[in-house]
């Protein structure tokens, strides 16, 4: 029925022939549409008046909508409404939200922390949003380091303490490790023997008379290592030297080579070049006493801590 | 060739007023049972009390802020989703249940749109009358009554639909509480905002749009079709009593009763249009069958009113299915529910609401995750152990709150390390975050690849909960 009906109704024309017969159809635009367009007009209009929009002369009309926050030099700023605005007034809020815990962190011991299981829970979360903005770019996101450049903070080896007071001096002073190249003191035999010696400090396969000649070497003061790895060869923390006789190993990669021969090459080629990049930034300028402490605990939670 | 000339067809159709005549009978009955009922729950419901200890005393409570719904003695957490899926298969599979055996049951009788609308209509005859006295005030031009009377009737609407949306948003706070903030200005402003676009909505829909709602909006009574089936129960009008040899006429003089009627070759049906008045589709049943009928049955209601006061028999329009109006001599309708789909639905029903109940009965007071740390895997200790981390996380939804205990097996004493929290207290609602670790010697650690991890709720030593533990080393899962 409505298909009969169409084709016996035609369409209107605007009325206007133009060379004789050529006329234009008159097809109005849906209801629907035509409402539709008129409540984007009067959407348009409610908007201008709210939010900024045109541009007059160098300037613009900014709106009547008004967003106040505090920046990062603690002044309080009104500004017409912008995303930036909305987003410093969103942070303003987050960072209220956040400080009533933050208050709670620098009121509390390092210890009173760990126990508490509501601040604990604070401390994974926050500590590992803070560690992930400001250290993950070295140590990686879970911490575990980089072997030859960044040292594993989820091992229970702490190169200069693991304590939450060293954790803190670490984050907020920065380190920086130094050995020196001995390549040019030394002969390649002589560094040989001792590369020998460090690998059976770890029961790594060696030649034990060369790790013999080395020991003495190690003790010796032509090449002097015990002034910094200490007698026993288990490091000092004062000044970040390693422990030599543990399992562990940052600077020369040595789980990752396979075969002893290529081990104690690689514990040659330390002693040859020396090293001059252990160097940690200090954090104390660039973050807030509560974040630094927030850190502590976390890091200090990442390895076990001491 | 066209001129232009010819009226223009529109591409909207301009909606054709739908002016009902109240009736009387059993599904009218019904009907309105079914509505004083469902207004009684949905605007009563906020309203009613249900002691509790550290919650608010609110029967069903939908707080959103804090996290959880209070229904009744039943806590409901974000965890706890699966029962909200699982409840809308269960509504899904009753739905086509329902409309295999008697059709557009919910349609008819208890879909919102239709209660709303039923009682948006209950109110315009109220106020400006009958059938033909709406009728004759559409007509009308707009002097002081229709101005009272219609403008009247839009207020209550209005009205209705206020407290309507009201009452919903009552179900998300203390109602006592949020009403009173609501008309001080003092309520969030996602109440405002809720209310507003519900009274539109329920004034758009109940009061304006009606039955073209069910007509162009709404999918469900499009879908619905695909459920009927030849022996599906539905609003029939007997065609073949209905219009005998000659068609349907009126009862005019010498066609008032039956036998003159069959006599002449004329049907049952007497054409006195009630059957149309009263449809709140505005469609002709004895028609046939077609997509715009909700099946609420207040035709059969008129047509038995007309039937029985020609002393007829009852049931020209009746609820009837296909194959039965189909046979030569129809047997008395009845419910055929020996269908495979039918038996199928019903089934998968049974299980859905079993397991749905099974779930909530032995729920369980805290929920626990235990997730390894992966960045890194494992890591390799001074003395060679090799080291495993672990983030468990221990909700409690018990009510109350409780302390909670962490074990493992199959590991040596001393493996696990859960720093201070080998025991922790967790308030009722809350979560805590706990980081663990397993130590192991090389030796164990080669031959472990997963532990026991246990967590025991120390009030209620039944509800322990045990869960295989994944242990990483050096060389990789063998």
């Amino acid at each position: 029925m409505s298909e009969q009906k169409l084709q016996s109704q035609t369409v209107q024309t605007t009325g206007h022939a133009w060379d004789g017969d050529l006329q234009e159809y008159n097809n109005p635009l849906p209801v629907w549409w035509v409402y539709s367009f008129y409540a984007c007009v009067v959407f348009a209009l409610v908007y201008w008046i709210i939010y900024p929009s045109w541009p007059v002369g160098k300037s613009f009309l900014s709106g009547m909508s008004n967003v106040t926050y505090v920046n990062d030099k603690g002044e309080t700023v009104s500004h017409h409404w912008n995303t930036r605005a909305v987003f410093m007034a969103d942070m303003n809020r987050a960072a209220a939200e956040q400080k009533p815990y933050f208050d709670k962190v620098s009121a509390m011991s390092y210890q009173a922390i760990a126990k508490d299981p509501e601040m604990n829970g604070f401390i994974l979360s926050a500590g590992k949003a803070l560690f992930a903005d400001n250290c993950a770019a070295c140590h990686q996101a879970g911490g575990q380091g980089v072997p030859g450049f960044f040292p594993n903070l989820t091992d229970d080896d702490w190169l200069y303490g693991g304590s939450f007071e060293t954790i803190h001096t670490t984050v907020v002073g920065g380190r920086r490790a130094y050995m020196p190249a001995f390549g040019e003191v030394l002969s390649a035999t002589e560094i040989d023997q001792l590369a020998n010696y460090v690998a059976s400090l770890s029961a790594i396969g060696h030649d034990a008379a060369k790790a013999q000649a080395g020991n003495a070497l190690f003790h010796s003061d032509t090449a002097a290592c015990f002034y910094c790895h200490g007698a026993d060869a288990k490091g000092r923390r004062e000044i970040g030297a390693p422990n030599l006789t543990d399992k562990i190993w940052l600077w020369a990669d040595v789980p990752k080579v396979d075969g002893a021969a290529a081990k104690v090459v690689a514990i040659r080629n330390v002693i040859n070049g020396g090293l001059n990049k252990g160097v940690m930034p200090a954090w104390g300028e660039r973050l807030s006493p509560e974040q630094i402490k927030v850190l502590t605990v976390y890091v200090h939670e990442l390895g076990g801590g001491q | 060739m066209q001129t232009g000339l010819e009226e223009q067809l529109g591409l909207y159709q301009k909606r054709i007023p739908i002016v009902t005549r109240s009736v009387k009978g059993r599904f009218r009955r019904f009907k309105t049972a079914v509505l004083v009922l469902a207004y009684a729950i949905f605007f009563l419901l906020p309203w009613l009390p249900w002691h509790r200890l550290d919650a608010p005393s609110q029967a069903v409570l939908f707080d959103l802020p804090a996290r959880h719904f209070l229904i009744f003695g039943l806590t409901v957490y974000p965890q706890d989703v699966v029962w909200l899926a699982l409840l809308l298969f269960i509504a899904a599979i009753l739905l086509f249940f329902v409309t295999g055996l008697v059709g557009r049951a919910f349609c008819g009788y208890f879909c919102f749109q239709t209660v709303w609308t039923d009682f948006f209509i209950w109110i315009e005859a109220r106020l400006q009358g009958e059938r033909p006295a709406r009728i004759r005030l559409i007509r009308q031009p707009w002097d002081r009554e229709k101005i009272l009377k219609v403008g009247g009737t839009h207020v209550l609407w209005v009205l209705a639909s206020f407290w309507t949306a009201l009452s919903f948003v009552l179900y998300f706070g203390y109602a006592p509480d949020l009403l009173v903030r609501f008309f001080q200005g003092e309520a969030a402003a996602a109440a405002y905002l809720t209310v507003s676009i519900l009274t539109v909505l329920t004034y758009a829909a109940a009061g304006l749009m009606r039955e073209q709602v069910c007509t162009y909006v709404c999918p469900y009574g499009r879908f619905q079709s695909a459920m009927y089936e030849p022996p599906t129960l539905a609003v029939h009008y007997d065609v073949r009593r209905g219009e005998g040899a000659h068609g349907r006429a009126s009862a005019r003089a010498g066609l008032r009763t039956l036998g003159a009627r069959h006599a002449q070759g004329h049907g049952d049906c007497v054409d006195c249009n009630l059957c149309v008045q009263v449809c709140p589709a505005g469609i002709d049943i004895r028609d046939g069958l077609q997509y715009k009928c909700i099946s609420c049955g207040l035709c059969i209601d008129a047509c038995n009113t007309i039937m029985d006061s020609f002393n007829f028999p009852r049931g020209l329009i009746r609820y009837d299915s296909e194959a039965n109006l189909a046979l030569a001599a129809p047997d008395k309708p009845r419910l055929h529910w020996k269908r495979l789909n039918i038996i199928g639905y019903g089934i998968a029903l049974v299980l859905m609401t079993g397991y749905l109940g099974y779930s909530i009965v032995t729920r369980s007071s805290f929920d626990r995750a235990v997730t390894q740390i992966r960045q890194p895997l494992y890591v390799v200790l001074s003395n060679g152990d090799i080291r495993n981390r672990y983030q468990i996380r221990l909700t409690n939804k018990s009510g109350r709150d409780m302390r909670y205990q962490i074990d493992a097996t199959g590991l040596p004493v001393g493996a696990l390390d859960l720093g201070n929290f080998r025991q922790l207290s967790i308030k009722t609602g809350h979560s805590a975050l706990v980081q663990a670790s397993v130590r192991l010697s090389p030796e164990w650690a080669a031959r472990t690849s997963t532990f026991n991890l246990s967590i025991t709720p120390l009030d209620l030593p039944g509800e322990r909960r045990i869960e295989a533990i994944r242990f990483d080393k050096p060389g990789g899962q063998k």
